[in-house]
């Protein structure tokens, strides 16, 4: 079907078959964020183990559809063994990528400088999620684990 | 539309009904579009979009204030169409209707006007495994701030209500809410029977029809009930109206919900005195134009006949739970009751292991529109054991070629995610 290979690449739909990094950590010492998508029920679990400023282990449980279930197990192996000012640089550069027009869909206030960020920092296999901005209502299923790794990270690191 | 020259058809013709309806000419991604996303929004008829239009174009003017001839014209309009959905329902007085913003609101306004007058700590309402986030918040809300209890009925492997335990979970009770007809999984839930119990048990009760009285004859003193909330978008009419009916003793002794204009009859610096029945409910500005639009799409569905459209919803609904198994067999599951009469048009699917909000991405390539989530109903969900489903649901212009795109596009959905290297 025409358009559909736009957002459904294959890399993704390997992550959404085979995620990486799927599971749950023992809290403590592991941290676990939650996040939700109030608009189609999706549901996420990030756990966090931070050692020092480093992210020693990650990984995810919940379920979803195959974009927001691959954006976050590519999101694991984009974050796993990063120290957080990496993590968080990482994030940034992904939101970025996800935005329409510059606009954060989230509310929150656009850095214009997300783009020279991004620009320095190489997003590999997620580069892959770049067709979702063209099905915007999808946009919030590829953010959501990166939505709840932020506030996790912010909640391990207080 | 042509109505059926035997008065006693009780099908009619969809086509001309289709063609009523000028959104469903559209083509979206190079196919003509396919709705089936009715329990979410209806489209509106010609009737309903030209209703708008001429009143901001010939009438516009407040209500209820100016004495001038186009005021007297839209308040006129205005009590025309209360008069005309309190016949469409059945009620005993226009003074009964309620205008809200849409069923939540007038939900709410039960919650929050008679709930907050009548229910303390160790007070109980009854509500089912089945409801609308709609008809579980605002009594949650009730609950965590008056310590009142919320009873949950339970359903049926098949997605009924289960009646076994009733009288013993209404004891105590001091309302049962519930809905007439679910948004997930089409159930119809025996209205009367659910009435004369809470009425049994010495409770009152509050019906939910917001996927009832778009798709079956309405008749609040058939079901016996003492309040009802429906909207007007998903029958044809204008989103930012809904409507509460209740008996008019109940409505008369409840204190007002939201305080302004329209609702007094008197103020000044030592307080005020509310309105007479509808406005006392009815403060500010009404949206008048909206309340003169889901007029006129009581007035289209009435030409239709009511018996008949819930005949044409039967008969296809039938056709769609048919069609869709034979073809798909296993790798389809479609929630709720099997029998059609049992059930309004609304099929909540599961596809294979294609995630729904992923299927309905597919669908959007053919012009399908179903909706994927979890169709405010996240403790239905949880009971079915599933995060989403992808919900077709039709009305008065669907028709079997309808289903049968559909049920291609699950096949084609089916192909695309195989297809793909695992």
């Amino acid at each position: 079907m025409a358009g559909l290979e736009d957002l459904y690449r294959e890399i993704i739909l390997d992550h959404y078959r085979n995620p990486r990094n799927r599971g749950e950590l023992e809290t403590p010492p592991a941290h676990m964020a939650e996040g939700f998508n109030p608009l189609c029920g999706d549901e996420i679990q990030v756990f966090l183990q931070v050692d020092g400023d480093r992210i020693c282990d990650v990984s995810i449980s919940g379920q979803g559809c195959s974009i927001s279930q691959s954006s976050a197990s590519m999101m694991t192996t984009a974050v796993l063994g990063r120290t957080v000012d990496e993590a968080r640089q990482v994030i940034r550069a992904f939101k970025a990528m996800m935005s329409i027009h510059g606009d954060d869909l989230d509310g929150s206030d656009h850095d214009p400088s997300d783009e020279t960020v991004g620009s320095q920092i190489s997003l590999g296999d997620l580069e892959a999620l770049r067709g979702v901005v063209k099905f915007p209502v999808r946009i919030k299923c590829a953010t959501l684990a990166w939505n709840t790794l932020d506030q996790g990270l912010s909640e391990a690191t207080a | 539309m042509t109505l059926p020259a035997d008065g006693t058809e009780t099908r009619f013709d969809t086509a001309a009904v289709k063609a009523d309806f000028p959104l469903l000419n559209r083509q979206v991604n190079d196919h003509q579009i396919v709705y089936l996303d009715s329990a979410a929004t209806s489209q509106k008829p010609r009737l309903v979009i030209d209703t708008l239009a001429r009143y901001y174009e010939e009438i516009n003017a407040n209500v209820h204030r100016g004495a001038y001839h186009i005021a007297e014209l839209a308040t006129s309009a205005t009590e025309d169409a209360r008069a005309r959905i309190q016949r469409f329902i059945g009620a005993p007085s226009a003074s009964e209707v309620i205008f809200t913003k849409n069923a939540t609101e007038a939900i709410n306004l039960v919650a929050y006007s008679w709930g907050r007058a009548n229910l303390n700590e160790g007070d109980a309402i009854l509500i089912t495994a089945l409801e609308h986030h709609a008809n579980i918040v605002p009594w949650q809300q009730l609950a965590a701030e008056r310590g009142v209890e919320i009873r949950w009925l339970p359903l049926t492997d098949d997605g009924r209500l289960d009646l076994t335990d009733l009288d013993q979970m209404l004891d105590g009770v001091s309302l049962f809410a519930f809905s007439a007809a679910s948004n997930v999984l089409g159930t119809l839930t025996p209205v009367r029977q659910l009435a004369d119990a809470a009425h049994a048990a010495g409770a009152l009760c509050l019906v939910d029809a917001s996927q009832a009285v778009p798709h079956l004859p309405t008749d609040v003193k058939a079901w016996d009930c003492d309040f009802m909330a429906f909207t007007g978008h998903k029958m044809c009419g204008p989103t930012g109206i809904g409507v509460l009916w209740g008996r008019a003793e109940l409505l008369d002794a409840m204190p007002p919900f939201l305080g302004g204009g329209e609702m007094i009859l008197n103020v000044t610096r030592e307080g005020f005195i509310p309105n007479e029945l509808p406005w006392k409910f009815e403060a500010g500005t009404p949206p008048i134009a909206e309340i003169i639009g889901l007029g006129a799409a009581v007035s289209y569905l009435e030409a239709i006949g009511m018996d008949a459209v819930r005949a044409h919803e039967t008969a296809l609904t039938g056709y769609a739970l048919r069609a869709l198994n034979e073809r798909h067999g296993d790798d389809l599951v479609i929630h709720g009751p099997t029998d059609a009469a049992d059930r309004g048009g609304v099929l909540s699917i599961c596809y294979r292991d294609v995630h729904p909000h992923d299927l309905s991405q597919v669908l959007d390539q053919r012009g399908i529109c179903v909706r994927a989530g979890h169709h405010c109903a996240k403790p239905l969900m949880k009971l079915l054991g599933v995060g989403a489903t992808a919900r077709a649901s039709v009305y008065i212009y669907n028709d079997e070629s309808d289903v049968d795109l559909l049920s291609d596009a699950l096949a084609e959905a089916g192909e695309f995610f195989s297809h793909q290297p695992a």
